[in-house]
This record gives structure tokens, C-alpha cells and sequence, in this order.
């Protein structure tokens, strides 16, 4: 019994190992090929830069400080951003998937929200909110709310027909069928609608600070662009990259434990 | 016809379900036609009665089994349990879906309190109850597991405890075994046999297994191809308590025998149709 299971966990670790071998052998490869081209001046560094100068100029951010405060400002952003629309957003998606008139009467507009690319608004922001935290969060908030209104109403509105019956069946009243069939239903698509709110929020920030203000990654990408200094873009956008990936993985795995259940048919 | 003759040879035990005259019908909601499901039965099951209605499939039967848990209205007639008509879904009947539909998110303990929690009893109560009827379909030690990690037969016999443990005066079976593969149905269909003996609940069961009514019950109502009505009723007079060892019985046999014949004939323009086709 224990060595097959030291098997199965020798089996699962080398398959495991293998994929992020193979997965990070092919980054490792460009990352050294791209510093080659550009130590021999096959590329222009200038204009793309090369691994060892955006550790150089990474590191050197990092220990004189004057990253944090752009990682400050766009991470405050980010956070009030995204829970302003995890407020908003998911008890109003329950709400449109629950009430067939409020999505009747709102639908239309969300339609039209939904598909119109949120930066073309920033503009309209900046005359009502002004150039501070104001427009940035509303951009922020625009587009990580609609995923979640979006993935809440397809779950509530798609319930399991068999469930709702068994519930019927024993008695449930649409007060308890909510409470004991469409909440804890929606839990995955919860997390999903969260998982596709934060890569538009990162597109929020980065979008409403390049537009305007003086800090923030979003910012300093806009003006080392400007300016030339590819590394600093690099480093900002490893930074935006990096984060964007913990949160994706972190929400994945919480995902995970509900696969269990989810399309096995009982 | 069938309703009279019940009524005479089993006055004194009391009706426990009535239905009269029931006509069930769908409207095809893109033409606006309207289907004939169940036309005209009547039925009288007594308290303690287990009574098994066959058919092929699409005859109608869950149909009518969905109307008497209320869970579907019909287009007239009446059912009436313990005299009362039925409006819809409530506490005096528990139904047993073919698709077992535990709720996955649930622990088997959970899930066997759902009924319960639905009508407000309180939660030791409800608890107490909950575990005295897994241990009766054998699930003792499962309580904390989530369906998931069941098997199908473990997965249904939860389904029976959820229930079961409402304590209904009329359990209402939908195919409950159709899903399962042949030597798990046997096993179930020999506890739904231990479990009955034990409690002798008024039940009525919808399947298309033929050994299964015959196994089972008291009486075997035979439908007719859609729209549903009473070809026969067949009482079964094999002595109780029952064994899955009867299959082998000739009596058994020859009832088996007989209700296939029933079903066949009355099927038979359907069957041939489905053949032309």
C-alpha cells in the first residue's frame, strides 16, 4: 500500500516536473537568446533592452525605493478598484439572474457597457472625477464589474433543473430555493467571474494611468517609454505580469476544490 | 372497472391515496398543441399498500407520478391523500427521482437533513433523525463523505434516506434503480424490500423493470402506450416477507410472464411504428 502510493506520488511529480521543465526550458532559452542578440548587437538595446539590464535597473529601483511608490499607487487602485466592483457587481448579477424583470430592464444597458472598450470613457472620467484617484477608480471599477455582474446572472438564471425539482419536491419556497440551491450553485462561477475581473482590472489601472497623473506603474511605463527606457518598461510590466499571475493561480486553485462536484452528474 | 373491484376487496383498510379520473396534458409550446400524457385514471391505494405502476418508457407514468407529488398540474380529475386534494408539493408525500440529484456541495448528512431543514425542524432534531435512517441504508460511517465519493447504488440509497426521513404517508418512486448497473439494482431492490417490511409505508413506485413490480409489490398497474390508461391492475399474492430469491419462484415467473404480455400487446401499434421507422 505505501509503495504504490509512493508510486502514484513518484508518477505525478515526474509529470509535474516535466511540464515546468519543458515550460520554463523554452522561456530560459529566449531569455538567453535575447541577451546573445543584444550583447552582440544583433538588436538595438536601446529600444529592446536585454535580460541583465532590466535585472540591473529592477534591482536598482528596488533598493533605492522609487518603485514602491508606483507600486503603492496602481496596488490601492487596483484593491479599491476591485472590491468596489466585487460590492456591486455580484449582488447585482444575483440579482438580474434571480429577477427576470430587473434583467429585463437592465440588460440592454449592461449589453451596451458590456462590449464598449471602457478606456474610450476615460475622457468623460477625467472632466467628472479629475485627474486623481477619482476617474482612475471609476475606470478601474467599470471594467472588473461587468465579468462578475456577466457570470453571477448566467449562474443564477442556469440552475440545475434537477436540483430546483428536488427542492420543489420537498417543499422549498423560492426563498429557500435561493438560499439552498442558487447561492452555494454560483460559488464556481463566482470565482471565475473573479478570475476574469482581475486581468480587466490590471487593464484598468495600467489604462487610467497611462491616460493621466504622475505615479503608478501604468505611469512610469508611459514615461519611460517616452523617454526611452525600455528596461523600466520591462520591469513595470514583469511587475503587472507577475502579480496578474498570483492572483489568476490563487483564485484557480480555490477553484479547484469545487471541481469535485461540478459536472459530475449527482 | 379496476378502481371498483379494489373497492370491494379492500374495504376496510382505508384509502390512502385517491385519484379520480386524471387527465394530464403538455402544450407544445411552439405550436400551442396540446399532448395527452395520462388519460382518465383513476387509482385507489390503500395505507400500507405498495403499488407499482409499468409501462414503456414515455407511456406517461413519471407523469403521472410528478402530478400526485404536485409537482405538475393536471388538466382535470383530482388527487386526494387522506381525503385532502392535493395543490402541490408538500410534506405528506417524498419523492425518489430516477436521477439521484443529491446536492453536491452537500455532506451525505447534509443532504439526508435537506427535507428536513426545508420545514423547519430544528437542527438536532433533524440530526438525530438524519442518522437514524442512513444507518437503515446501511450508510453508517458515510455521514461526512460528499457524493462525490459515493458510488452510484451508495449515491441512491442516500437519496431513499433524504427521503425516507421525512417520514411521508406516501413514498413516491420514480424508476429510483433504472440508473444503476444489474447486480447493484438486485442489492437495491432487495433493501427498498427490507426497508418497506420494516416501515410498511404506503409507496408507489413508477419503473419498467418487470421483476422489480413484481419483487415489490402488493399490486402492478399496467399502462398503456401515451396517452397513459389502465390496461390491468394484477395483485400480487406472493407471500411477504419477500426474498430476491422468489425470481426464481414460477409463480413469480408466470406473473412476470403475464404483465410482459399485457405491456407488449397494448404496445404493440407503438412498437411496430417504431420498427416502420
Amino acid at each position: 500500500m505505501k509503495s504504490r502510493n509512493h508510486q502514484v506520488f513518484v508518477r505525478k511529480f515526474k509529470e509535474e516536473f516535466e511540464s515546468v521543465i519543458l515550460g520554463g526550458g523554452v522561456i530560459v532559452a529566449l531569455l538567453v537568446l535575447w541577451e546573445i542578440a543584444s550583447d552582440l548587437r544583433w538588436i538595438n538595446p536601446m529600444f529592446s533592452s536585454s535580460p541583465s539590464r532590466i535585472v540591473n535597473s529592477g534591482w536598482k529601483m528596488i533598493t533605492d525605493g522609487s518603485i514602491f511608490i508606483h507600486i503603492q499607487s496602481s496596488g490601492l487602485i487596483f484593491i479599491y478598484g476591485y472590491l468596489l466592483a466585487a460590492v456591486v457587481g455580484i449582488p447585482l448579477g444575483i440579482m438580474l439572474g434571480w429577477f427576470k424583470k430587473a434583467s429585463q430592464a437592465l440588460g440592454p444597458i449592461i449589453a451596451a457597457f458590456y462590449t464598449t472598450p471602457r478606456i474610450a470613457m476615460m475622457p468623460l472620467f477625467i472632466i467628472w472625477f479629475g485627474l486623481g484617484i477619482g476617474s482612475k477608480l471609476a475606470l478601474v471599477f467599470l471594467s472588473a464589474v461587468f465579468p462578475l455582474i456577466v457570470n453571477m446572472q448566467a449562474a443564477v438564471s442556469n440552475l440545475d433543473k434537477d436540483l430546483t425539482r428536488v427542492a420543489e419536491a420537498y417543499g422549498a419556497n423560492r426563498r429557500q430555493i435561493f438560499w439552498t440551491i442558487a447561492l452555494p450553485e454560483s460559488v464556481p462561477f463566482l470565482l471565475t467571474g473573479l478570475r476574469l475581473a482581475t486581468g480587466r482590472a490590471l487593464l484598468g489601472v495600467v489604462g487610467a494611468e497611462v491616460f493621466g497623473g504622475a505615479e503608478g506603474l501604468g505611469y512610469l511605463i508611459q514615461y519611460a517609454g517616452a523617454t526611452f527606457q525600455t528596461d523600466i518598461v520591462f520591469v513595470c510590466v514583469i511587475i503587472i505580469a507577475a502579480f496578474g499571475m498570483v492572483m489568476d493561480r490563487s483564485l484557480l486553485a480555490l477553484n479547484r476544490r469545487f471541481d469535485a462536484w461540478r459536472g459530475n452528474g449527482c | 372497472m379496476a378502481e371498483a373491484e379494489m373497492g370491494h376487496t379492500n374495504a376496510k383498510v382505508p384509502s390512502k391515496l385517491v385519484v379520480n379520473e386524471l387527465v394530464i396534458s403538455y402544450e407544445n409550446l411552439a405550436t400551442g398543441e396540446m399532448t395527452e400524457a395520462v388519460d382518465k385514471v383513476s387509482l385507489d391505494i390503500k395505507a400500507g399498500e405498495f403499488v407499482s405502476i409499468v409501462g414503456l418508457s414515455g407511456c406517461g407514468k413519471t407523469s403521472f407520478l410528478n402530478a400526485i407529488a404536485g409537482l405538475i398540474k393536471p388538466q382535470s380529475g383530482s388527487i386526494k391523500v387522506d381525503g385532502k386534494p392535493v395543490v402541490g408539493p408538500g410534506h405528506d408525500r417524498a419523492v425518489v427521482f430516477q436521477k439521484v440529484s443529491l446536492l453536491p456541495w452537500r455532506s451525505v448528512l447534509n443532504n439526508v437533513i435537506y427535507g428536513l431543514e426545508l420545514r423547519g425542524v430544528k437542527k438536532n432534531e433533524a440530526r438525530q433523525l438524519a442518522l437514524k435512517y442512513i444507518e437503515m441504508v446501511h450508510l453508517k460511517g458515510f455521514e461526512h463523505y460528499y457524493p462525490h465519493q459515493l458510488s452510484g447504488g451508495m449515491q441512491q440509497r442516500v437519496n431513499l434516506a433524504r427521503a425516507l426521513v421525512c417520514e411521508p404517508e406516501i413514498l413516491l418512486l420514480d424508476e429510483p434503480f433504472a440508473a444503476l448497473d444489474a447486480i447493484t439494482r438486485e442489492e437495491m431492490q432487495n433493501e427498498l424490500l427490507l426497508l418497506w417490511e420494516q416501515t410498511r409505508k404506503t409507496v408507489l413506485m413508477v419503473t419498467h423493470q418487470i421483476d422489480e413490480a413484481v419483487l415489490l409489490s402488493d399490486r402492478i398497474i399496467i399502462f398503456s402506450a401515451r396517452p397513459a390508461r389502465i390496461v390491468e391492475e394484477v395483485k400480487v399474492n406472493l407471500p411477504r416477507p419477500r426474498t430476491p430469491r422468489l425470481k426464481n419462484d414460477a409463480e413469480f415467473d408466470f406473473l412476470a410472464k403475464k404483465i410482459w404480455g399485457q405491456i407488449h400487446t397494448t404496445a404493440g401499434k407503438k412498437v411496430s411504428l417504431e420498427y416502420e421507422i
